[in-house]
């Protein structure tokens, strides 16, 4: 194939030809960056929460009127929800994965220490939260009922005994096992917890972003709260989550009704999923179609304007033919200029893509987009490119000779 | 000649539907993301108190040092402590400590279940520095204040619920078995974002609809449901809980002039400096005074998913636009042998660029119909991406619809500019020759 004339060619198209180059490079940036926002968005909203997620009841629970340092009322009531037909277990806590804000408490290994080993997300539970949530210990043990003790109101969360998630006992101890070793939570000069069991996973309350293993540092701490509200977490049998949403809340206002359950404060899980990751999902869908829209439109452009040169040059096309040009000839000879620009174009537009990421980056605390996927953003634009002006330039190639005998 | 172009145009556009709807739809679909986004940021991006915003300052102060503070920034909440001593040394016009709180709402009738209300401990200076309008009745007094009297301003969705909408000033209401006296109902007050209470849905929320008086709340241990952060041990009770490093609460001041916020940032400085002395903070004095909108960008309260799709959709509009310059230009040059024929029977460059930019224009009007359309329907759309309390303040008004147009209008001009200009460069005796 011979370049040289078709970059001579294009000498005569300038305009034209730095269009399309340039909605090439635009195009690239954008779907590049766009791809990489889907990627990061949907990475971030199957982040597994460690939790068997079906047949599970969340309930947003106020006392009116309870003192801070009265325990009974919690007692009171999981005696009541675990009675209701259909419902396995249940358990009080502060919170529960994907509610959104939460406690978070410091880790250290030594109490004096400024430097954490890393934040936790504190869940205040009884014995039972591990057979509610279905999280699997995988060392040491679980908590006795004799165990559970009481909150202290707006103090460090430093039970004797705590139970981890794997993250954290690999972060604070990377090189062995975190079993009957102490840990301090809380500001410097707590007391100190031992760690009695590990578990697999259990995701932080706040779905918040950031990476992976920093979201599952999680601290079980087997002290019921105090204080006026909680969340009651209830299993149920197979096919009686239905029927629980509406016998809890009846069965808690049964006990006393000097309580709030505000609307929308009895949630299944998928509920609490799908409200907490409902931007991120909203996020992927506008970006889908913003790519799909994008990628359409400069296809059409490139239709257009190839096909208007087309028009242009058919006398031109009619004076190769009828020197000798075969169809091939000509078919290539468009599909080789499309490329020609395209390269260009995407040459200019993989700088506009990292750019722009850099510039994402300082402003929205993104990743850095990974080679992978300017790559195929690459390849992806230069075949739209060639299927775009295959179609202009069938048609050149049926140009016949005798064109070049005609006045236009 | 205006009709006469744009007929003209009407008929060029006509002749090649497929270029045209394709121009079209690039204008519609470009011009309808960006308006669709443009009207989430705007909703989230506005001043919400425009008579005042330069003259209300939230001050911080920085009580932990380096192992406690943002990276250097003193943390977005204040201690009671700080709280309480500029509240008493009153440097300010006005002045209020302010946290969000929490209450039930216990109704007289005992048939009724409790409902919950949320609302704000502040100290009365709370209503005129933020012109709280007031259905019935006012705020509380200074001397109110000192009493730590039992009175209660509740809102107008409240008043509504309770009293069916009379006015109520002078009754009493119970909030967690605690009786209150009614003095005021604020009237319908929608402030957004809301600029003193961005840790409830970031400012968006549904206003609470209780304020008490800030001693009286302290009194009853009204604990708050915002942001609570202790990097210092604390005590159990919750007068330990008062007088630790937690900080939790908000101070704003109204220093109506530039001197007025100039001396009282010094005096920030000086209180600081003061606490350092005292042996209180082992660090220089790091103290902030921000007005509304600085406090507003601080807290990046536009969410950033508004902030990335204006981006991407902007970036859009940008290459439709390109997309269009480009079909443009294969349409107009396409004419050339017909600019040669209107040049040659004595049409001027001007003329050329008349008739040109009008047809332009008409493909930007079918744009702007489009995209208006594409609008409208992308609002339904909006509660998808973002949370519904922000979603419900995009709405399409005369001024969206306007701006729809006049950029759809513009921009395709602007796209059409250099096509134009290539047309009218036209050379009628080169076109005369070579037919």
């Amino acid at each position: 194939m011979q370049i040289k004339p078709i970059l001579s060619a294009l000498r005569h198209h300038k305009a034209g030809t730095f269009l399309i180059a340039l909605q090439m490079a635009l195009t690239l940036a954008i779907v590049c960056n766009a791809l990489f926002i889907i990627h990061e968005r949907i990475e971030h909203l199957s982040r597994p929460t460690g939790i068997e997620e079906s047949n599970l009841l969340m309930i947003d629970n106020h006392w009116v009127g309870k003192k801070d340092d009265d325990y009974s009322p919690a007692k009171t009531d999981l005696v009541a929800l675990r009675q209701i037909p259909g419902v396995v277990d249940a358990y009080s806590s502060n919170a529960y994965p994907l509610i959104g804000g939460g406690w978070a408490s410091g880790v250290r290994k030594d109490p004096a220490a400024v430097e954490q080993v890393g934040v936790t997300a504190v869940y205040f539970v009884d014995e039972h939260a591990l057979s509610v949530l279905g999280v699997k210990l995988v060392a040491g043990r679980n908590f006795r009922p004799d165990e559970i003790g009481e909150m202290r109101q707006n103090g460090n969360p430093d039970a004797p005994i705590i139970i981890i998630t794997k993250a954290l006992a690999d972060k604070a101890f990377p090189n062995g096992s975190a079993l009957g070793k102490p840990l301090y939570l809380g500001t410097r000069g707590g007391r100190p917890s031992t760690v009695i069991g590990v578990i697999e996973r259990l995701q932080a309350p706040s779905p918040s972003p950031g990476e992976d293993a920093r979201s599952q540092y999680s601290t079980l701490v087997p002290w019921l709260i105090g204080g006026d509200s909680n969340n009651f977490i209830v299993r149920t049998r197979p096919g009686q989550l239905d029927a629980v949403v509406k016998a809890a809340p009846a069965a808690l206002n049964t006990i006393s009704r000097l309580r709030v359950i505000p609307d929308g404060g009895v949630r299944t899980f998928a509920d609490v999923r799908k409200e907490a990751y409902k931007s991120d999902r909203g996020m992927v869908e506008l970006m889908s179609v913003v790519c799909v829209v994008l990628l359409a439109i400069t296809a059409a452009g490139i239709v257009g304007l190839t096909s208007f040169w087309v028009g242009q040059r058919r006398k031109q096309i009619g004076v190769r033919r009828a020197l000798g040009a075969t169809k091939n000839d000509i078919l290539s000879y468009f599909l080789t200029e499309n490329f020609l620009i395209s390269f260009g174009g995407v040459v200019v537009g993989t700088l506009l893509a990292v750019g722009l990421n850099l510039w994402m980056m300082a402003q929205f605390e993104m990743n850095r987009l990974s080679t992978g996927y300017v790559l195929s953003g690459v390849v992806a634009l230069l075949l739209l490119g060639q299927a775009a002006v295959l179609a202009p330039a069938m048609r050149a190639s049926r140009v016949p000779p005798v064109e070049a005998t005609r006045t236009v | 000649m205006f009709a006469y172009y744009f007929q003209l145009g009407l008929r060029s556009l006509h002749r090649n539907p497929v270029l045209t709807a394709l121009m079209v739809m690039a204008i519609g679909f470009g011009v309808a993301a960006s308006m669709t986004i443009w009207s989430v940021f705007r909703a989230t991006s506005g001043n919400p108190i425009p008579q005042k915003s330069s003259t209300l300052f939230i001050a911080q102060v920085d009580n932990y040092g380096k192992d406690g503070n943002d990276e250097g920034e003193p943390l977005p909440w204040m201690t009671y402590t700080d709280a309480m001593a500029l509240q008493h040394a009153h440097q300010a016009k006005r002045q209020t400590a302010l946290y969000s709180l929490a209450s039930s709402v216990i109704p007289a009738d005992p048939q009724l279940l409790p409902f919950p209300a949320r609302g704000y401990g502040a100290f009365g200076d709370f209503f005129p520095m933020f012109d709280v309008p007031f259905l019935f009745g006012s705020g509380w007094s200074a001397a109110e204040d000192e009493a730590r009297a039992s009175v209660v301003v509740i809102g107008r969705e409240l008043n509504d619920k309770i009293f069916g909408g009379a006015n109520s000033v002078g009754r009493e209401i119970n909030l967690d078995g605690v009786s209150y006296r009614i003095v005021g109902v604020t009237d319908r007050w929608e402030v957004k974002p809301r600029f003193f209470d961005l840790d409830i849905k970031g400012g968006f929320g549904v206003a609470g609809q209780i304020y008490l008086p800030f001693n009286r709340a302290m009194d009853l241990k009204k604990k708050p449901v915002g942001a609570t952060i202790c990097n210092r041990n604390v005590g159990t009770d919750w007068d330990s809980f008062l007088h630790s490093e937690c900080v939790w609460l908000s101070f704003w001041a109204e220093l109506p002039t530039a001197a007025q916020a100039a001396n009282y940032r010094q005096y920030l400085h000086g209180y600081a400096a003061e606490q350092q002395r005292a042996g209180r903070f082992g660090w220089a004095p790091n103290v902030r005074l921000r007005d509304v909108m600085q406090w507003l960008s601080y807290r990046h309260v536009v969410p950033k998913e508004a902030r990335i799709s204006l981006l991407i959709a902007i970036s859009f509009l940008l290459i439709c636009l390109v997309n269009t310059a480009g079909l443009l230009l294969a349409k107009f040059m396409r004419r050339a042998p017909e600019i040669g024929v209107r040049r040659a029977l004595g049409a001027s460059k001007q003329t050329i660029y008349a008739q040109f930019l009008i047809e332009a224009g008409t493909v930007g009007l079918a744009g702007a119909a489009l995209g208006l359309l594409l609008t409208a329907l992308g609002m339904l759309y909006v509660d998808r991406v973002f949370d519904s309390s922000i979603a419900k303040l995009a709405h399409i008004d005369v001024s969206l619809v306007g701006l729809t147009i006049a950029v759809s209008i513009l921009s395709t001009l602007l796209a059409a500019f250099y096509p134009t200009w290539r047309a009218a460069q036209v050379q009628p005796a080169w076109q005369l020759k070579s037919n």
